[in-house]
């Protein structure tokens, strides 16, 4: 199995280490080419705006767009979450639209209103996991498949449509492994 | 320290990113538009402030409130050396990122900014090992070379880098016992020279800053292992900035792509005006220890 790691800009290595730490082989993602050679992928966090436009400009966003619509497991975590939602709330900009959410960029505020929260997320662990939310969005509005995971003060802020899988927090930074692994349950 | 591993974690959002310099909600547009990760508001981008000379201090409330609200992305300013009644007013305007620069004109020449005193992030530049844990040490988030800034002359941020690189193999390689006498010998926290010692790298995020005006400079410090980089007067100084900071975005993501880079490097017009760092009145990177 190899994961690929979108690596355009944001928190990528965060992300493969994490992999490499349950033995699984990951990639940067940084053209057309690489796309072939990966059975699942990461979108980072970073910033949405940016990556959303090195997408277009590397000419990734298509190819992309139409490997998760055919089935290829993808988690987007924070500025993922953004690039992969039909709807943003606050913003003109739209990226990948794979998903039924509607989400709200910068929800919680500025770096000031950065979070952290230690919760239960049954879906994907029976212990306490620390989220991590960095000027991070949520879901404002989800469509009928899609399963909510996870709600931080009554906003959703995990949540899966079949091969998607979105959270608002950052499972990377943090040295919990829970939800990789559970990622990983869905490649395979 | 909850807040400062926040701070820390948004900085490595930025990661793979370029920091642009603008002066106005206009500039701010454009910049995000060509994919800058946040932009660092001022009133006179270095190259001004060098040029027109005079006290440089924190930008006008009111200038950054509107960068603030015609973006989405990070927005950065900066405050003077030492100068903590700057930053307290920033981080009353909700800033996400306060860079206490060398570019300002220093408030103070003993103290640099007790950052544990705020709840927003710092990055601070630097010139070697020593200054950056230092920095650390006072609380900074992120660490960037400081370059010569406004000089369009991209040499002295790959001085820095290459220093703080070759001070960290030297840290690596040293032995346990050494540790203290290197704590010594660079004025650096004797916990931030061990936790070199062990990870081969700085506790915090790395840009690269000061000096940098084409998209081969923004790929020559990634590839010297720079984690982003700052343009400040090389974007709105070019003869066609929107295109040049859509180029210098590419190639820090492409850094390592010759083919790509060439492509992007074609037809952008006039860089700014570049200056030799022999011939300067004052050198900013001397600013603050």
């Amino acid at each position: 199995m190899r994961v690929g790691v979108l690596s355009l800009q944001g928190g990528v290595i965060e992300h493969i280490n994490h992999l490499n730490k349950l033995n699984v082989e990951a990639i940067e993602v940084k053209k057309i080419d690489d796309l072939k050679k990966i059975d699942g992928i990461i979108l980072p966090g970073g910033e949405s705006t940016t990556i959303g436009k090195l997408l277009r400009d590397a000419n990734l966003l298509t190819p992309l767009k139409a490997l998760i619509q055919s089935g290829l497991p993808t988690w987007g975590t924070c500025a993922g979450m953004i690039l992969l939602a039909k709807e943003i709330e606050n913003d003109t900009r739209r990226h990948l639209e794979v998903m039924d959410i509607k989400v709200k960029r910068n929800a919680f505020g500025s770096q000031i209103d950065s979070f952290k929260k230690i919760d239960i997320v049954p879906e994907v662990s029976n212990n306490p996991i620390e989220l991590v939310f960095i000027r991070a969005p949520y879901i404002s509005e989800a469509g009928k498949d899609v399963r909510i995971i996870h709600k931080v003060e009554n906003k959703i802020v995990a949540a899966k449509q079949k091969n998607i899988l979105v959270t608002s927090f950052h499972p990377e930074l943090t040295d919990d492994l829970n939800f990789h692994n559970y990622f990983i349950k869905m490649v395979n | 320290m909850e807040r400062y591993e926040l701070n820390k974690d948004l900085a490595k959002m930025l990661k793979g990113g370029v920091i642009m310099d603008v002066t106005c909600a206009k500039e701010a547009e454009i910049a995000e538009k060509a994919g800058a990760c946040a932009v660092m508001a001022l009133e006179r981008v270095p190259a001004d402030i060098r040029k027109q000379g005079g006290v440089a201090r924190m930008s006008d409330p009111k200038l950054i409130k509107e960068i603030k609200s015609a973006v989405s992305i990070p927005v950065m300013a900066k405050v003077r050396i030492g100068h903590f009644v700057e930053a307290q007013i920033l981080e009353a305007l909700d800033i996400d990122f306060i860079d206490e620069s060398e570019v300002l004109t220093p408030a103070d020449e003993k103290y640099h900014i007790n950052k544990w005193n705020f709840k927003v992030p710092f990055v601070c530049g630097a010139r070697n090992l020593g200054e950056a844990l230092r920095r650390i040490g006072e609380g900074a988030s992120m660490i960037r070379t400081k370059g010569e800034a406004g000089t369009g002359n991209v040499v002295e941020a790959v001085r820095h880098l290459r220093q703080m690189n070759e001070d960290i193999k030297m840290v690596q390689s040293a032995s346990e016992e050494s540790l203290m006498t290197i704590s010594k010998e660079l004025n650096a926290p004797y916990e931030l020279i061990k936790y070199v010692w062990k990870n081969g790298k700085l506790p915090v995020v790395n840009f690269a800053a000061g000096g940098i005006a084409t998209p081969a400079d923004a790929a020559l410090m990634m590839q010297l292992g720079a984690e982003g980089v700052f343009v400040g007067s090389g974007i709105f100084k070019s003869q066609n900035p929107e295109k040049r900071a859509k180029a210098i975005v590419m190639a820090t993501t492409y850094y390592n792509e010759p083919k790509i880079l060439a492509e992007i490097s074609e037809d952008l017009g006039d860089a700014m005006f570049g200056l030799e760092i022999k011939n300067l009145e004052s050198n900013f990177a001397e600013r603050g220890w």
